[in-house]
């Protein structure tokens, strides 16, 4: 990938079996720290079993993850995760009000200091709101009263309350109308331009990873198959399969 | 036949086998309304009828040994024969990890039926001796009882709401919460399904229930009064063993749904 940038993930050598199905074969993959990533490819490819790794959401049968450098198993796994944020597909509210659920990610994130002795540098609840595209009215709103895109947008500012280096989206709009799918995922391109995140997402809109990527890496029957900067995978990609997927006739 | 029945209960009639018969007619309607209505269970009345005869006959003699012999070591064999009999049958309609299940409601049960019965045994009635059969097995029984409903219900119920509860428990921990915060909750609706039944029984006991020990009592000439009280010592004893053997089984068992990297284990197919 780029030449100049950091990875913040090194996959080596992934190999992922769960319950008699060998899920990612030999994954060798580097994901560069500040970039927007999209993993794309057609179901069943691993793209979902492959971002679960990167927060210890599972671990991999053999093989290693390495984050800035060292292996995840090195690190202590709330640390990862505080360090790592992750939005589900079909994010569970917990239980109260908007403001409820950003407390209590708030209390989750200062439960122990930092490994590295660095402050918890904590964003106020309006911050991630308002960087999450939520209104601030919509605080006090009982969160299970939330339509799919807002429970996206509070999931989002949830996860952005221990303030994280990366984040990790799961199709986050794969549930949502277009209308509002291309807001949330404006929202997730200004988040990574304001704070400099890394984000690793996974999607079935290849327009989406058009538009909002900086990289792409496109993976089928849990292997990855090409990967690069998008505006050159979606114009000229090297492998065949990827040109057979990336520039069919869009579905949507 | 029958174990004659101790000395000094003076008001109390003595059954013959006759009566014991005449008493089977009241399962032979039971047998009667199933083969009227077709219930199929004609077959599983004779058998249960049979049974609960033998069952209760052995257990009889069993008793009769144990208070004519009063053998410390055979009193505490006879006690860990009913906790792993209440350990079987706490565990073996549960669909996950039974082996483990076995383990962990076993101890529970050794904690939270033992203590309670070693509290009630020195603190409370402080029998002399220690082992003196005639408290010890009947209270240890109805001890053990609702403890292993207890275990039941907290491992079946803890299952379920981590079955459930996925999404949420997942939610948590990728914020970097402790397994013990991400399943707090599915913790605690497990030990109020539990404990619940308990609660209900101290709510109602001598109104809607007359527990089958006092009842016991009173048939066999004792003062109502005396009878009473018995049932006060068994009614707590009951809720601390249900309440002890309960935390233990849904603690321990919650560990299992975690890896040592706090992350869920595997879903398994049932």
């Amino acid at each position: 990938m780029s030449p100049d940038s950091v990875a913040a993930f090194s996959l080596r050598g992934i190999e992922q079996r769960r319950g008699g199905t060998h899920i990612l074969h030999g994954v060798d993959l580097d994901l560069p720290a500040s970039e927007v990533i999209a993993l794309v490819g057609p179901s069943g490819a691993g793209k979902t079993s492959l971002i679960r790794l990167l927060n210890r959401l599972d671990d991999p049968t053999s093989g290693t993850v390495s984050y800035q450098g060292n292996p995840i198993s090195s690190i202590p796994v709330r640390e990862l995760r505080r360090r790592v944020g992750f939005v589900f597909q079909a994010p569970t509210m917990f239980p109260g009000t908007v403001a409820d659920n950003l407390d209590i990610a708030r209390a989750l994130s200062q439960v122990t200091p930092r490994v590295d002795g660095a402050p918890n540098r904590a964003i106020t609840a309006a911050d991630a709101l308002r960087l999450a595209g939520v209104d601030a009215a919509q605080a006090t709103r009982d969160a299970q009263s939330l339509s799919g895109g807002e429970r996206q947008r509070v999931s989002i500012a949830r996860a952005l309350m221990s303030n994280p280096d990366v984040l990790l989206l799961d199709e986050p709009t794969s549930a949502l109308d277009p209308d509002v799918a291309e807001h949330v995922m404006a929202t997730i391109r200004s988040l990574a331009d304001t704070l400099h995140l890394t984000v690793v997402m996974v999607t079935h809109r290849l327009a989406e990873a058009r538009n909002a990527s900086t990289l792409t890496v496109f993976m089928e029957a849990g292997r990855v198959i090409e990967s690069g900067p998008t505006q050159t995978m979606f114009a000229s990609p090297n492998e065949a399969r990827t040109r057979e997927y990336l520039l069919r006739e869009p579905r949507e | 036949m029958m174990p004659a029945p101790p000395a000094g209960s003076g008001s109390m009639l003595v059954l013959s086998w006759f009566d014991l018969a005449l008493a089977s007619a009241l399962v032979l309607v039971a047998m009667a309304i199933s083969a009227w209505q077709r219930l199929g269970l004609v077959r599983g009345f004779a058998i249960g009828a049979v049974r609960a005869v033998v069952q209760l006959a052995a257990v009889g003699y069993v008793l009769a040994f144990l208070m004519t012999t009063r053998q410390p070591y055979l009193i505490l064999l006879t006690l860990l024969v009913m906790l792993v009999a209440a350990t079987v049958t706490a565990t073996e309609r549960q669909k996950r990890g039974r082996a483990g299940l076995f383990l962990i409601s076993g101890t529970a049960m050794l904690i939270g039926a033992g203590l309670t019965l070693a509290y009630v045994d020195a603190v409370v009635l402080r029998l002399r001796p220690w082992y003196d059969p005639q408290y010890l097995i009947p209270l240890f029984g109805m001890i053990i009882g609702n403890a292993m409903n207890g275990a039941a219900l907290a491992a079946e119920r803890m299952n379920s709401e981590m079955e459930l509860r996925r999404g949420e428990v997942e939610a948590y921990l990728a914020l970097g919460a402790s397994p013990a915060r991400a399943s707090a909750e599915a913790v605690r609706r497990s030990l109020v399904a539990a404990m619940m039944p308990t609660l209900n029984m101290l709510m109602v006991v001598g109104l809607v229930s007359l527990p089958g020990m006092m009842t016991g009592q009173v048939i066999a000439g004792s003062s109502p009064l005396t009878a009473v009280r018995y049932q006060i010592v068994v009614v707590f004893m009951l809720a601390g063993a249900v309440a002890t053997t309960s935390v233990v089984v849904a603690l321990w068992y919650r560990s299992t749904f975690f890896t040592a990297a706090e992350q869920l284990t595997e879903r398994r197919t049932a």
